[in-house]
């Protein structure tokens, strides 16, 4: 509808210059420039790297935002921006770069909380996001589990990750396997060949006396660890190292954990949907096992396409609008970066 | 970043600087911004066939807060001088050298503006902004804090051309080359943290880069009307980060 505002959004909190444009829950644009190539060869996100990139593509991604919405800056009603959680440096150029644009196109500005963000995406592609609702956030940078009462105002964080993100794990795994970076689509198609009861991975945190202290919480890195055990003890006996049957086995322990704990949140707070995103949602098991899993309580799992789900614009874009359909004031101008910021911060 | 700008061309192949005060838009309005040292600056300037005049100026001195205090600063000064961002007709940024994150928020701002407002953009070394003022008849040095005990420096001549740098290295280094070059005044805050090393003269003002300086450095640009250039930091030194190396085994 034409009288929906019209809201852009910009993204930078780690390797991703996004902007994306978005009326009501129409997506209309979202523009992308990724350094993940310029990351490969550290083996992960070198920070002052991707500072460097958001400052070159920040101008030219804006640019063909509004070309492929069709839209020129004066049209729109508000520019919403990541203010945090994430990389320093990175989210600071994506802040000033908002500040600049609401300044000179004398427009409001808001700076939002990353992790809402990838909440809040859904609605362009699901609609409005019944409330309450459980999210997981799974990627390279977040494992969380979060209680949705009112996305404009406040969510509550159930559990996260007490060491290794999910999409970290991915990545270390992967570099283990000899598959490149990131790992994590690398590490789907391999599974797809193998068997993923081949190997019993451990699943962290899954313990009874540690779901006493951790019932939401993750852990990952003893499971890096047994990996690593399992493929360095096939080397050393001089034997080939399954890939298939590795990638598979890790993924099934991963996507095990994740959704069982997921859904366990949906049924404690009485909730019937599960939104799920961040880049490990792209992930076909994790998929496939949440709604295999959601449905046997009748939980609706909610899960945008791939593209979505990683780091874009048109996630805070999207969670931009929902803050000003909902009546949330803009921020001030001297809002700041925080690249801790916490989840009961929605908007600064 | 910033196109050529709305105006281009309407010197119409007359050189503006003849013309300009005649044809009465010879007075335009740009902004400043610098952001490559501790002090966060934004200013207002007029520029005319005469000269540059400072309108508005705001400096804060907190390195560790450029990204919230540019912004509303630039805010101030088109309110402090009764102007919208509308009426700019140009912004100068300072390219640094200076620390990467806090230079970083001057030049997006600048570049952000210039695309909305359709102005150009153009970029001064800011050490230009210390040494081409204080460059009056004898060879300067200007020096910024470079963090790790080093500085980012340059020299100009007595008339205020830089004649070496912008580098960053040691005090000793650009005390070194600065002897070499015959310097016998520093200026900024790097020369006065290292004063004892650098062992020249001081100049109280200007402390950090001078947004007027900034301004009357692309003055020519301005009225010329010249294509704006895409603000590209002076960083002079490289990310840091090590390529991965192999991985420890996780058995004894
Ligand atoms: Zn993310």
């Amino acid at each position: 509808m034409a009288d929906e505002p019209l809201v852009l959004g910009i993204e930078t909190s780690c390797d991703e210059t996004g902007v994306g444009i978005v009326r009501g829950h129409a997506l209309l644009a979202d523009a992308l420039a990724s350094s993940v190539e310029q990351h490969a060869r550290f083996g992960g996100v070198v920070p002052e790297v991707a500072s460097r990139a958001h400052l070159e593509a920040i101008v030219p991604t804006m640019d063909r935002a509004l070309a492929e919405a069709g839209v020129t800056i004066a049209d729109i009603d508000a520019i919403a921006v990541t203010s945090g959680p994430g990389l320093a440096g990175a989210l600071l150029v994506g802040v000033a770069a908002a500040k600049g644009y609401a300044l000179a196109a004398e427009k409001p500005v808001y700076g939002v909380n990353h992790l809402a963000a990838h909440v809040a995406v859904d609605t362009l592609e699901h609609g409005p996001l019944p409330e309450p609702a459980i999210a997981m956030l799974v990627s390279g940078g977040h494992s969380s589990l979060l209680l949705i009462d009112d996305l404009a105002r406040g969510v509550t964080p159930l559990g996260a990750t007490i060491d290794d993100a999910a999409g970290e794990a991915f990545d270390k795994v992967a570099r283990l396997l000899g598959l490149p970076f990131p790992g994590g689509p690398y590490i789907d198609r391999e599974a797809r060949a193998g068997d993923p009861a081949a190997i019993g991975f451990p699943r962290g945190l899954t313990a009874a006396k540690d779901l006493a202290a951790h019932r939401y919480d993750f852990s990952f890195s003893g499971l890096k660890t047994a990996v690593a055990r399992w493929v360095e003890a096939r080397q050393r006996a001089g034997e080939a190292v399954p890939v298939a049957d590795v990638a598979a086995s890790f993924q099934e322990a991963v996507c095990d954990v994740l959704t069982a704990k997921a859904i366990d949140a949906c049924r404690a707070h009485g909730v019937g949907t599960l939104v799920i995103g961040g880049g490990v949602a792209a992930n076909s098991r994790l998929r496939a096992m949440a709604e295999h899993r959601a449905a046997k309580h009748g939980i609706r799992v909610r899960v945008p396409r791939p593209k979505l789900c990683t780091d874009n614009g048109a996630m805070v874009a999207a969670l931009g609008s929902h803050l000003v359909a909902a009546g949330v004031a803009p921020s001030r101008l001297d809002l700041p970066a925080d690249s801790a910021l916490p989840l009961t911060t929605v908007s600064v | 970043m910033g196109g050529a700008g709305a105006g281009a061309g309407r010197a119409g192949g007359v050189s503006p600087g003849v013309t300009a005060g005649r044809l009465g838009w010879s007075i335009v309005l740009v902004l400043v911004v610098d952001s490559s040292t501790p002090a966060v600056t934004a200013a207002l300037v007029e520029v005319s066939a005469e000269g540059v005049a400072s309108r508005a100026h705001r400096c804060t001195v907190d390195a560790r807060a450029h990204g919230e205090l540019l912004a509303p600063q630039v805010d101030a000064v088109l309110a402090d001088a009764d102007a919208r961002p509308r009426d700019l007709t140009a912004i100068v940024a300072g390219l640094g050298p200076g620390p990467f994150t806090g230079l970083r928020v001057g030049l997006v701002t600048a570049a952000t503006m210039g695309q909305v407002l359709g102005i150009p953009t153009y970029g001064v070394c800011s050490l230009d902004g210390l040494g081409h003022p204080v460059a009056a008849g004898e060879p300067v040095l200007a020096a910024t804090d470079a963090r790790r005990r080093e500085v980012y420096w340059a020299v100009y001549d007595g008339a205020g051309q830089r004649i070496a740098g912008p580098n960053v290295d040691a005090p000793v280094v650009a005390a070194d080359r600065a002897r070499e070059l015959a310097v016998t005044v520093a200026v900024g805050d790097g020369a006065h943290r290292y004063a004892d090393v650098l062992g020249l003269p001081l100049r109280a003002e200007p402390r950090y880069p001078d947004a007027t300086a900034l301004a009357a450095l692309a003055a020519e640009r301005i009225r010329a009307r010249a294509p704006g250039e895409a603000l590209t930091p002076l960083y002079l030194r490289r990310p840091d980060a090590v390529a991965a190396t192999a991985r420890k085994p996780v058995l004894p």
